[in-house]
């Protein structure tokens, strides 16, 4: 039996195959769930032909996280495709070019960062939640928010801000039985990061810095780690941040 | 059986004009997919996205930035076929 057997999972944030979300939605479904994905605007269609790379079939569902009328309406939207839920992936984070540069950034370039990225993981549990009853599991990715890194400036604000989000989410949601969980990822290779200026800094020191070394093309570690917060395996375990990051968290350098 | 370097042209201008609404017969070689065609980099994604599908290749996020000009596209996939 696998690790998600009968489990209903809706996966947000797969782009291309390189995105962390489509392995935990392929991990997923080889663990025997079942999986509906979420893209919205311009990225629908690319989400829709990357679906096809997919162990199975899977329906792609208009979600922006920033639009409260796709919020309200997704777990109607949902229902007739999935019935319910046993757990939601949050993979999505967005920034305007403007909040890479700490100094420089404006109020509207942060307060964009916080509302795509941080705030967002509210929303879509929110969104979500009706469709819970029995509880499940809420995982997001994060990158550790506890330093100043180089480059990621106001999204690493909006990391922390995420991160706290997380915790209040454990509160709010624990008493349904809903257990919310992130995985910190060290740095990698996505479109995501490849929209950040100067990612490849991370890219050189990470593996040097990282007791079992840091592959930064594969997704898979990170993708296992949400598998398992999604499964039956960390019944007791909310509000928590589960490093994937080959130990570097660790390290005093 | 690998397309030819005339087919792949005309599949890419397919896929362009589905994606941009640029007239296919605007899809050369020479033309340049940012200066010339005006291509932002998520219709890049798209476009190569369902070239890999169309012509059962891969083409690497890393070649992306390589393929300047529709001729470019082409010879990788010509290549990435053979």
């Amino acid at each position: 039996m696998g690790l998600l057997e009968g489990k209903k999972l809706l996966v947000t944030g797969v782009l291309m195959d390189s995105s962390i979300a489509f392995h935990v939605a392929r991990l997923a479904q080889e663990e025997g769930a079942e999986v509906v994905l979420t893209s919205f605007g311009r990225t629908m269609k690319i989400t829709q032909t990357i679906s096809r790379r997919l162990p199975k079939p899977v329906e792609v569902v208009e979600l922006d996280v920033t639009n409260t009328e796709h919020l309200e309406t997704l777990a109607e939207r949902l229902e007739p495709i999935i019935g319910s839920l046993d757990g939601v992936v949050h993979s999505i984070g967005f920034a305007p070019q403007g909040a890479f540069t700490f100094m420089d950034a404006t109020w509207e370039d942060v307060s964009t960062a916080l509302h795509a990225s941080a705030y967002s993981l509210k929303a879509l549990a929110k969104a979500a939640e009706p469709l819970m009853k029995d509880g499940g599991a809420v995982v997001g990715l994060t990158f550790d928010a506890k330093f100043a890194w180089p480059v990621y400036d106001w999204m690493g604000v909006a990391k922390a801000a995420f991160e706290s989000t997380n915790r209040y989410l454990a509160r709010d949601l624990g008493p349904q039985g809903i257990r919310c969980n992130l995985v910190a990822a060290g740095p990698i290779r996505t479109t995501a990061a490849k929209s950040i200026p100067g990612f490849e800094q991370f890219e050189e020191t990470w593996n040097n810095r990282a007791p079992l070394g840091w592959d930064v093309s594969d997704a898979v570690p990170a993708a296992r780690a949400c598998a398992a917060l999604l499964s039956d395996w960390f019944p007791a375990t909310t509000g928590e941040i589960v490093h994937v990051d080959g130990g570097v968290h660790a390290m005093g350098q | 059986m690998a397309a030819s370097e005339q087919e792949i042209l005309a599949g890419l201008a397919e896929i362009v004009n589905e994606e941009t609404g640029i007239d296919a017969s605007s899809v050369q070689s020479d033309k340049s997919f940012t200066d010339d065609l005006d291509i932002d980099s998520l219709s890049m994604m798209t476009i190569v996205v369902n070239a890999e599908e169309k012509f059962g290749v891969r083409i690497p996020d890393e070649e992306v930035k390589n393929l300047v000009t529709v001729g470019d596209a082409v010879n990788y996939i010509k290549n990435a076929q053979a």
